[in-house]
C-alpha cells in the first residue's frame, strides 16, 4: 500500500459517498424511497424498493388458468379471537363496514353488500409466503381503485394504510400499488364467499408482493402524505423481494 | 479490484449463508412446480427443526422466528454481491484477468495433465505455483463465477412476484416459483461445497500467508 495507492483509494471512497448522498436526494425526489430506508437494512430497501417501481410500474402479476388452481390451498392459522367479529360473523357480516378516510375529499364508509354490488375483478393470481408455501387461488373483489375513486384521493396523499379488525394489524402500500388494477379488496375466493381462514370477509389482495401485504379482515383505509404513519415491523415494508 | 470484490463477496456470502438458513428452517419442505404448502406432496422435506408451528416437522419444538431480520440481511447482501459481481465480470473481461488467470487453458484440459493434477489434490499435494492457477482452481473458480452464482441470482430473482411480473419468463422456464425455490436451494448447496473445498485448499497450502496474501495482495503467494 503506497502512498499514491492510498490517496486513489480515498478519492474512489469519497467519490462514492457523494454518489451516493446525491443518489439517495435523487431517488427521494422521484418517490423512490421506502419508508423503511432509514436503519442497518435502508440501503438494501431502498435499492429493491427503487428498482422494483423502476422496471415494475404497470407490469402485471402472472395470471393462471383455472386448471392450475390449488386444491388444498393452505391458510396460516390466525390466531384471532374477537367477541365482536364473532357476531358479526353470526350475523352474516351484514354490518362489516369498511371505513375510509384521511386524505380524501369524502370520507366515507361502505357496506359489504354495498361492495358486493360494485363491478368485481376476478383474478387467478399466486399468493406467496415470506415463509416459504404458497398457492394458487381465484380472488373476486372490489379494485382498490374503484374505492379510491368514489371517495377522492387529494393529491398529495402517498400511502394507503389498511387496518384489519385484527388488533395492531395494519400495514400499507403506496400509490403505485394502490393505483395499480390487480390490487383489491377481495370478498370472493374460488368462485365461493371468502371463507374466514382466508381473510375473509374481506382481505387486501396485492399479488405483486409476498403475503404478508394481503392482510385480513380489512375494516379501515386511511390515506396519509406521512412516511411517518407508515406501520412498520421487522418485516422488509416493501415486500415485491 | 480482484481482493477488493473477493472480501466482499465472502462476506456476503457468508451473511447469505446464515440468513438463508434462518429463512429455511421457516418452512424446510421443498416443492416441484409453481406452488407447493403442507397440504401438498413435498419434494423432499429437509430433517432439522422448524421456526414454524404449521411445518409438521416430527421435532416436538418450534425454533424462534428470525425471518423478519434473516430476509432484510438476505436481499441486502445480495445486493452488495450483486454490486461487486459486476465491477469484477467488467475488470476481468477489460484487464484481461479472466484470459490470463481464469479460463482453464486448452492444454491443461488434456486427459494426462488433468488427471496428473487430480491425483496430486487427491494425495493432498497440489502443485501450488504462487503466479498462476492450476488448471482445478480454473475451472472451479470459472464455474463458481459462471454457472453457479449467476443461477443462484438468477433463481434467487425468480422468487420474486414484482420481478416475474415484469420478465415472467425468468421463472416459468424454470417450471415455476416452487422449483425456483428449490433450484436456488440447490445451487447454494454447491456454492457452501465450494466454500468448503476452497477453504480447506487455502488451509493445506498455508493459510495464514495465503489470506495475508489475499488482503494485502504481498507478493509472496495470491494464488489459492
Amino acid at each position: 500500500m503506497n502512498r499514491r495507492k492510498l490517496i486513489k483509494g480515498g478519492l474512489a471512497a469519497a467519490g462514492g459517498f457523494a454518489g451516493l448522498a446525491v443518489a439517495g436526494r435523487l431517488a427521494d425526489k422521484y418517490g423512490l424511497l421506502p419508508p423503511d430506508s432509514c436503519g442497518p437494512y435502508g440501503p438494501g430497501h431502498a435499492l429493491t424498493y427503487a428498482t422494483h417501481r423502476l422496471i415494475t410500474r404497470h407490469s402485471m402479476a402472472r395470471e393462471f388458468r383455472s386448471d392450475e388452481i390449488s386444491e388444498k390451498p393452505f391458510a396460516n392459522p390466525t390466531e384471532f379471537r374477537s367477541t365482536e367479529f364473532e357476531r358479526m360473523r353470526q350475523g352474516g357480516f351484514a354490518d362489516w363496514r369498511l371505513t375510509v378516510d384521511g386524505l380524501v375529499e369524502r370520507p366515507s364508509s361502505f357496506s359489504l353488500a354495498e361492495l358486493r354490488s360494485w363491478p368485481s375483478r376476478s383474478q387467478i393470481t399466486l399468493l406467496a409466503c415470506e415463509e416459504g408455501w404458497s398457492y394458487v387461488a381465484q380472488w373476486t373483489g372490489v379494485p382498490l381503485t374503484a374505492v379510491l375513486e368514489r371517495v377522492g384521493v387529494r393529491p398529495d396523499a402517498k400511502f394507503v394504510v389498511y387496518s384489519s379488525m385484527q388488533a395492531d394489524w395494519q400495514d400499507a402500500i403506496d400509490m403505485a400499488d394502490a393505483r395499480h388494477p390487480q390490487t383489491c379488496l377481495s370478498h370472493g375466493f374460488n368462485g365461493d364467499d371468502l371463507p374466514v381462514e382466508f381473510g375473509g370477509p374481506l382481505r387486501m389482495r396485492v399479488p405483486r408482493q409476498l403475503g404478508y401485504k394481503s392482510v385480513k379482515f380489512v375494516n379501515r383505509l386511511r390515506l396519509t402524505a406521512s412516511p411517518k404513519d407508515v406501520p412498520l415491523t421487522d418485516y422488509s415494508w416493501y415486500a415485491g423481494i | 479490484m480482484v481482493r477488493f470484490t473477493h472480501w466482499v463477496t465472502a462476506i456476503s456470502s457468508v451473511l447469505l449463508l446464515w440468513s438463508g438458513i434462518e429463512i429455511l428452517i421457516s418452512h424446510p419442505r421443498l416443492y416441484w412446480g409453481e406452488y407447493g404448502n403442507v397440504n401438498t406432496p413435498a419434494l423432499f422435506q429437509i430433517p432439522i427443526p422448524a421456526s414454524r408451528a404449521s411445518v409438521p416437522t416430527g421435532y416436538g419444538y418450534v425454533l424462534p422466528d428470525q425471518n423478519g431480520w434473516a430476509r432484510s440481511l438476505h436481499f441486502q447482501c445480495a445486493w452488495a454481491l450483486v454490486v461487486v459481481a459486476l465491477l469484477y465480470v467488467a475488470y476481468g473481461f477489460v484487464a484481461g484477468h479472466f484470459a490470463r488467470h481464469l479460463w482453464p487453458r486448452p492444454a491443461d484440459l488434456r486427459w494426462r495433465s488433468l488427471s496428473r493434477s487430480v491425483r496430486a489434490h487427491l494425495r493432498l499435494k497440489p502443485e501450488v505455483d504462487d503466479a498462476d492457477y492450476n488448471v482445478l482452481q480454473r475451472t472451479a473458480y470459472s464455474a463458481v463465477v459462471f454457472v453457479l452464482f449467476p443461477l443462484t441470482i438468477w433463481t434467487g430473482v425468480a422468487m420474486s412476484p414484482a420481478v416475474v411480473s415484469a420478465f415472467p419468463a425468468l421463472v416459468t422456464v424454470l417450471g415455476g416459483q416452487q422449483s425456483a425455490r428449490t433450484l436456488h436451494f440447490f445451487t447454494a448447496f454447491a456454492l457452501v461445497l465450494f466454500l468448503v473445498v476452497h477453504v480447506a485448499m487455502v488451509a493445506l497450502t498455508g493459510f495464514w500467508s495465503r489470506t495475508r496474501a489475499m488482503i494485502t495482495g504481498g507478493a509472496k503467494g495470491g494464488a489459492a
